[in-house]
């Protein structure tokens, strides 16, 4: 039996913009369980970015619930979301937000800086690991402007891995890269994913990147349109193999 | 979150961008160097106004005869005839604070030698006096009290009389000049002491046995003057009340009267004088203080640019887990570090212009240790006053906003 990760019941959130009440989430109902790949999708005004923000701990929901590993978010303070954010999610974003003018090494170590647990020395050691995982083991040095943007994307998932999250939260995480580097790190992920056995939750909203998920969730004005599960998920891997090379000019 | 990973941070912000970090900076350290230089000047020339007045002896004490009532009529106290030879036992008897005590009387004559001629004034003193005022004989010898109780016909000669007397160069040393109608024997020269404070020549004397002065010019046996020193700067208020006790009894004042002389000291001088430069110092302190001020309104504008500016940094620390607090000390400590380090900058950059000033213009200055502490202070103080504002706007971003702004 597999732990629930992701409890989200009839959650809803309104946004109050001087006299009009905009209902941004009109009530969404899901569980991801551990060990899951999910792709959140929907066309722009669906509320997507909403329910990324509640789901990343950022944003609470007006009315509803919603369990990050059986904590419930709803009664947690500013402060205690902070905690929470550090201790179980790990952030993608589609502009990478690495700190300019810092080492791959430390933009990864960022966030065990907030971590009073963790010393000097298994920061380091976490860091370094991390760097690997995401095989960049040749770039501990290298600042973001030394960097792909291929490259730089994997350093802030490393970031995202080093406080050993239970979610990975991404948002849009390909969307500044070309095909054969969204593959990557497509490929990257579903390694994650599958030997690691880390719970991904995938915001896009390219159809082509989904496919790689195991699962879809499609909304479409605030509420849940489909949920299906995706039988034959594509390996990142196998597609970049039969990408026709483009060295040619 | 710990101290030490609140200075890593805070530092790795700041050496992310080291010359704005560095023009922040240069308002604190040229305000803080400014305090330490000008007070330094301010209290340098204080110290020599006092040095200047110490080499006239400021543990010096002056008994006057004082102005009396005669009769309803008030008369000046130089037509008082009260100070004499007992009061000069009495003082040296057993004496606590005062250490050394010399009689005084003056003349006002014609000094001669051959046909050249210098009016001057010839004091009469006993040989403590050199030390009380602090003269030195610089060819020659001293008179002795062996030449008080005799009433010596010898005198000690100042520069300007030299000058006057002997204008080739001769050597007066042994000398016999007349003042009025009586020969001196010349048997020392002072040092020279140049013109005092207020424009008088110090050096325009002669100097005989007080002895002698009063019988063979004045003929008189009252003193115009005692003088007196202390035995330190530090007790010459009860080395005042120690004598004005010795004189009233010497005298034999019953309690009802009033003293018939006054005792003068120099730290009223010096308190006068030092009260003029004390402002000067409080000037330049005020003129220094806004300058660091100016400095810290620096430091906040700064701070404020570089909190919008590092917005998308803040959403993604609070994104990664940083809370408000977090952020607050995060922006507060680089404040801090930026003053402190212009503060300690500052401090060298002070004393080095100060040395550049006594070194350049021979101002004297004296780095005195509270203005280095309090410009510290109050660089501190401004890096968390003027830090704590703009970091208290970066901790209350809106973490998703921060991380979309554009």
């Amino acid at each position: 039996m597999s732990k629930k990760i992701l409890e989200i019941r009839d959650l809803k959130r309104d946004f109050i913009m001087g006299s009009e009440t905009v209902h941004a989430l009109r009530g969404i109902t899901f569980d991801v369980e551990a060990g899951e790949f999910v792709t959140i999708m929907g066309s722009s005004g669906s509320g997507k970015t909403t329910l990324l923000n509640i789901l990343g701990c950022l944003d609470k929901p007006s009315i509803g619930d919603y369990f990050l590993d059986g904590v419930d978010v709803k009664s947690l303070s500013r402060d205690e979301l902070a905690q929470l954010r550090n201790h179980k999610i790990g952030f993608v974003f589609q502009s990478y937000n690495l700190l300019p003018r810092t080492t791959a090494l430390e933009n990864v170590e960022l966030p065990l800086l907030y971590n009073k647990e963790v010393s000097a020395v298994e920061r380091r050691e976490r860091a370094i690991h991390a760097l690997e995982s995401v095989k960049l083991a040749d770039r501990f040095d290298h600042t973001p402007s030394q960097l792909s943007g291929g490259q730089q994307q994997r350093v802030a998932i490393a970031r995202a891995l080093v406080n050993q999250p239970v979610m990975i939260l991404a948002d849009e995480a390909t969307g500044n890269l070309d095909s054969r580097t969204s593959y990557e790190i497509m490929a990257l992920m579903q390694e994650l994913n599958g030997h690691q056995g880390k719970t991904i939750v995938f915001v896009t909203h390219e159809p082509d990147i989904a496919s790689f998920s195991s699962r879809t969730i499609q909304l479409r004005d605030g509420r849940v349109q489909k949920d299906f599960q995706i039988a034959d998920k594509r390996s990142a891997v196998e597609v970049l193999k039969n990408l026709p090379h483009t060295d040619d000019y | 979150m710990s101290l030490i990973n609140l200075i890593r941070i805070a530092l790795k912000a700041l050496q992310r961008n080291k010359l704005r970090a560095l023009l922040t900076m240069l308002g604190i350290i040229i305000g803080v160097a400014s305090v330490i230089a000008m007070v330094a000047i301010g209290q340098g020339s204080k110290q020599s106004i006092h040095d200047q007045l110490s080499n006239m002896g400021t543990n010096m004490i002056t008994v006057q005869a004082a102005s009396n009532l005669n009769g309803g009529v008030k008369i000046a106290g130089s037509s008082f005839q009260t100070l004499t030879i007992k009061d000069i036992v009495a003082l040296r008897a057993n004496p606590t604070y005062i250490t050394e005590v010399s009689p005084s009387v003056s003349a006002k004559g014609q000094a001669i030698n051959g046909a050249l001629n210098w009016p001057t004034t010839m004091a009469g003193v006993a040989p403590e006096y050199l030390d009380i005022r602090k003269l030195t004989v610089r060819d020659g010898i001293a008179f002795s009290d062996n030449d008080v109780l005799t009433s010596a016909k010898v005198c000690l000669i100042g520069q300007t009389v030299i000058d006057n007397l002997f204008p080739n160069g001769e050597n007066p040393i042994g000398k016999v000049i007349r003042f009025g109608n009586i020969p001196f024997q010349v048997i020392g020269v002072l040092s020279p002491k140049g013109f005092n404070a207020f424009g008088q020549d110090q050096d325009d004397i002669l100097i005989a046995p007080y002895t002698s002065v009063q019988k063979r010019i004045l003929a008189t046996i009252y003193y115009q003057n005692i003088y007196a020193s202390a035995a330190d700067e530090s007790v010459t208020d009860s080395a005042v009340s120690e004598m004005t006790r010795v004189l009233r009894a010497s005298h034999r004042l019953t309690k009802a009267e009033d003293n018939d002389f006054t005792v003068r000291t120099q730290q009223e001088l010096i308190a006068t004088l030092s009260s003029t430069s004390g402002l000067l110092t409080v000037l330049l302190t005020v003129i220094a203080g806004i300058s660091l001020v100016i400095g810290g309104i620096g430091i906040m504008n700064i701070m404020y640019v570089s909190v919008t500016e590092r917005t998308r940094e803040i959403g993604l620390r609070m994104s990664i887990g940083a809370r408000g607090k977090d952020i607050l000390l995060q922006f507060l400590m680089e404040a801090v570090i930026i003053s402190l380090t212009g503060g300690v900058i500052g401090v060298l950059l002070g004393f080095l212009s100060t040395w550049l000033v006594t070194l350049l213009l021979k101002w004297p200055t004296v780095v005195s240790n509270s203005s280095v502490l309090l410009s510290f202070v109050v660089c501190a103080l401004t890096g968390i006053f003027f830090g704590y504002y703009p970091a208290q706007k970066a901790s209350r971003l809106d973490p998703i906003e921060a991380l979309r702004y554009e």
